[in-house]
């Protein structure tokens, strides 16, 4: 019976001053965390839309976008945060789209878990500048093994067609349900 | 005192090569043969381990006479889970790229056979210096062999080595080193080699013995 309650608190007391530890940590932590977020969050915007100089959180359609301005005040492009399944967990993306919504302006991905190497690289330049400048009437498209011949077309990373795939899929459904469509 | 400090060098090399938790004891496999794409994720998923396991196996030898056997296991990997996340936060705030390149390896490390098996088969049962050393040896043994894998799948796989260009055009790169097939066959063939030298060594040292 001591015995029993020995082991009740030991435990109980290891779980707190662990959890008392990480309490202090994250406080600490937690300020630049979010400042790294933000900073992505920003880099990612003027990234995606050229020439912005400044952006402002809406919403349309259920969808939390930024609608970017240059420095005289007109809209020059729409940011698009946009979410989904890739091979190992969930892609977050931010798309760019020109202010009549009909091309991409750029693509960044701001979170992943795909396998590093493969899946991994659809976070690298080579992959993401394909998306520069293509359209996204009728859908965005993707190809295997050869160059992409129409101007809504990318090029899957070899192997890794599904990360390339989910990226695709995800952009095709969030510009699908901002426009309204 | 010369005993005291042999003792203390084997505690510390001895995760180098005789007993090296990856090509010996062949724990942690799952980090291994998932992170190994490159060089800089070997070197930092070790470096991890080695924050981790050295001020985990510290702590749970400092406390090791206070902990009922009943309960010991939980409360190692309470101990563990807890410097595993601080690492994982740190990573987030000063090191996003590198966080994001580890994913979920780095909260997996709370699960990695090497921590718990250190902390039940050493450092509950050995002073804190020794326990020190013995989890400092051992972590530092897989960061090498990390850095080891990932450089072979890094150079063969992508023509780099630390991002820098090693290898020319004519080289074909092979994707499949960057695959899982790509870990094993390089596991196969490092743990492979390691066997060779030691079966050399013995055979060198035996021979000198028979003269």
């Amino acid at each position: 019976m001591q015995n029993r309650a020995k082991m009740i608190i030991i435990l109980t007391l290891f779980a707190l001053v662990s959890g008392l530890v990480l309490s202090v940590v994250y406080l600490f932590s937690n300020p630049f965390i979010q400042k790294n977020m933000l900073a992505e969050q920003k880099k990612a915007i003027f990234a995606v839309v050229p020439n912005a100089n400044s952006y402002e959180e809406k919403e349309k359609n259920g969808l939390k976008y930024f609608e970017c301005k240059d420095s005289s005040g007109n809209v020059v492009g729409y940011a698009l945060p946009a979410k989904g399944n890739g091979y190992q967990g969930e892609i977050k993306l931010m798309i760019g789209l020109s202010p009549d919504l009909k091309t991409i302006t750029g693509l960044e991905v701001l979170e992943q878990v795909e396998t590093p190497g493969l899946g991994g690289r659809i976070s690298e330049e080579s992959f993401l500048n394909q998306f520069k400048g293509i359209k996204d009437e009728p859908q965005v498209e993707y190809v295997k093994n050869k160059k992409p011949e129409k101007p809504n077309q990318i090029k899957a990373i070899t192997g890794a067609t599904i990360s390339s795939r989910s990226v695709v899929a995800i952009i095709n459904k969030f510009i699908k349900q901002f426009k309204g469509e | 005192m010369a005993d005291d400090r042999r003792r203390s060098a084997y505690e510390l090399l001895k995760g180098f090569w005789t007993e090296n938790p990856i090509l010996v004891m062949v724990l942690g496999m799952c980090p291994t043969l998932a992170v190994t794409t490159s060089a800089i994720n070997g070197l930092t998923m070790g470096l991890a381990v080695v924050f981790v396991l050295t001020a985990s196996s510290v702590i749970i030898s400092l406390v090791r006479n206070i902990i009922p056997k009943e309960v010991r296991i939980p409360t190692f990997i309470v101990i563990i889970a807890t410097f595993v996340t601080m690492v994982d936060l740190f990573l987030k705030a000063f090191f996003l790229d590198l966080s994001k390149a580890l994913g979920p390896f780095i909260p997996l490390i709370v699960v990695n056979c090497i921590i718990l098996g250190r902390a039940e088969a050493f450092a509950s049962k050995n002073n804190v210096w020794l326990s020190f050393l013995d989890a400092l040896g051992v972590s530092l043994g897989f960061t090498v062999t990390l850095i080891f894998l990932g450089g072979v799948r890094e150079i063969l796989g992508m023509r780099t080595f630390f991002g820098m260009k090693v290898l020319g055009k004519g080289f074909e790169p092979m994707i499949i080193m960057l695959l899982p097939p790509g870990a094993f066959l390089t596991l196969g063939f490092m743990l492979g080699a390691k066997n060779l030298i030691d079966r050399k060594l013995k055979e060198k040292r035996g021979g000198k013995v028979g003269h």
